[in-house]
């Protein structure tokens, strides 16, 4: 289907969240993403920025306020496709899935959950392992390969879903300097490349700063939101308080 | 052996569940919920009193109390608040106090119900064995159409949801399938044994698969192995059917556990 380029990838109109029971998470959020940015959010831990994400995809529902992606209620059927890399630790198992299984979960995206893969998913499939750099290690099995290694698979399979919106949840923990790095230039090579809109949460925001277009600094509300050059020297390190 | 029909009927339905049961506890043990079965099947003692009580087949009373659980635990893990072992605990609990409190107004704790609880695939019935075919065939059938989508929620349940899947929809087959699944392998190992048919092969093809799929595939050939092995056995050695086929799946986890340490080239 294709995108009314005019209409933002997110937006958040005053938006307020609170887990059940708990104090406000975010309050009053408002936000709009254009197509085919690069949106780095970033704040301390506990202020609300895995929260964002989890609004902007539909896995938690405002208190207060709307959200929208490409212009639609997040998790409606049959729009643009969104793609969700979670935090590492909630994908790892003991299973001994291999690459390619878990990049064609991807697929689930495009030809739904019933039936099995035809030629053309299959060749997707191939194209985005070859696309993080894994193709030799289509088969190997998941556990046995490094943190960046094992991000770089799950990316995979955000990307054989053919995405327009790509969302990742502290996709460096626990992954090495360099692969951090590495991680960071394939990001912003498929956003060239493909046009993808990605919306990247880190507290550690060293290795993606320079490749982000847009940056917003969460606490309970937007504190920060522009040029991450814009940003003052004493929040470049990750390990203020903000 | 082979000459007497109970043992060729135990055997044909030995088939079906050896298949079956790891099949479905394949996708319960992939997302740590090795004991649903185990849940479920307590509730399934519930609906065998509740047959006693009201005068009906206490298999299919069983069945639909272990549908009915399956879904409530689902039901508790998405909408009710409650974690995945917590949603377990309370229809663990309720199912077996029921069952209790059934059991006792309907007078029952008999040899009978004991043939429930610990298995009674000797007295396996033609009627037994259409049912258990149809069913276990309808059951794999649902899996291979849907595997692709079972196995994507089970991988990553919030990445599939986002990416437009039903998930609540898939979660629930499980939870039917294996409620399903109970129903059938009650009469092969009984209500107090059937979790352990639907996890140790998985758990035993675990250690030595090279993929999802080999695990899947080497789960099916370790509980049918387990289940024709151990009627074999039972039959020469005048053992317990239920409780020598799942030693048996025991056993084959100590085995692939082992091979799992030698180290490989």
């Amino acid at each position: 289907m294709p995108i009314d380029a005019t209409v933002p990838a997110l937006e958040l109109d005053d938006v307020s969240f609170a887990y059940r029971g708990g104090p406000p998470a975010l309050e009053n959020v408002s936000l709009s993403v254009e197509q085919g940015a690069f949106l780095g959010i970033a704040g301390p831990n506990g202020g609300g920025k895995t929260t964002l994400l989890r609004l902007a995809l539909g896995l938690e529902r405002p208190t207060g306020g709307s959200v929208r992606v490409f212009g639609r209620p997040p998790g409606t059927r049959g729009g643009p496709r969104v793609a969700y890399v979670a935090q590492r630790a909630q994908l790892a198992s003991g299973t001994p899935v291999t690459v390619r299984e878990t990049v064609e979960t991807g697929r689930l995206a495009v030809r739904g959950a019933v039936g099995p893969l035809r030629a053309d998913d299959r060749r997707a499939v191939a194209r985005a392992i070859d696309r993080v750099g894994l193709a030799d290690r289509a088969g190997a099995r998941l556990r046995i390969l490094s943190g960046g290694m094992q991000q770089r698979a799950f990316i995979a399979r955000a990307l054989a879903a053919e995405p327009a919106l790509l969302a990742l949840d502290e996709p460096t923990t626990g992954v090495d300097a360099t692969s951090q790095e590495s991680l960071a230039q394939l990001l912003a090579e498929l956003r060239k490349e493909l046009g993808v809109t990605i919306l990247y949460v880190s507290h550690e925001f060293g290795a993606v700063e320079h490749v982000v277009t847009r940056l917003v600094l969460v606490r309970g509300r937007v504190v920060f939101d522009g040029d991450p050059a814009a940003l003052p020297a004493l929040w470049h390190d990750p390990s203020h308080a903000h | 052996m082979l000459q007497l029909e109970f043992m060729r009927l135990a055997l044909a339905v030995g088939v079906v569940v050896g298949i079956l049961a790891p099949a479905v506890g394949f996708f319960l043990v992939e997302r740590r919920q090795a004991l649903v079965g185990d849940g479920l099947g307590h509730v399934a003692f519930a609906g065998v009193a509740a047959g006693y009580l009201l005068g009906i087949e206490p298999v299919l009373t069983a069945l639909v109390f272990a549908v009915v659980g399956g879904l409530a635990i689902e039901w508790l893990r998405v909408r009710g608040g409650a974690a995945g072992d917590q949603a377990l605990a309370l229809v663990f609990y309720t199912g077996i106090a029921l069952g209790v409190v059934l059991v006792s107004s309907a007078g029952r704790l008999d040899v009978n119900l004991f043939q429930f609880l610990f298995g009674s695939i000797l007295t396996v019935t033609w009627g037994d064995l259409w049912l258990v075919v149809a069913l276990g065939l309808g059951s794999l059938a649902a899996i291979a159409v849907l595997y692709r989508g079972l196995v994507g929620a089970v991988l990553d349940e919030e990445g599939s949801r986002v990416a437009g899947v039903r998930v609540n929809l898939l979660n629930t087959t499980v939870a039917v399938l294996a409620a399903l699944t109970i129903g059938i392998a009650m009469r092969v190992v009984g209500i107090l044994l059937i979790a352990a048919l639907m996890a140790l092969p998985v758990l035993a093809a675990q250690r030595v698969a090279w993929s999802l799929r080999s695990t899947l595939g080497l789960a099916m050939a370790i509980g049918l192995v387990s289940v024709v092995a151990g009627l074999v056995v039972s039959y020469y050695c005048d053992l317990a059917p239920g409780g020598t086929i799942v030693l048996l799946a025991a056993g084959a986890f100590v085995v692939a556990a082992l091979l799992e340490a030698v180290p490989r080239s």
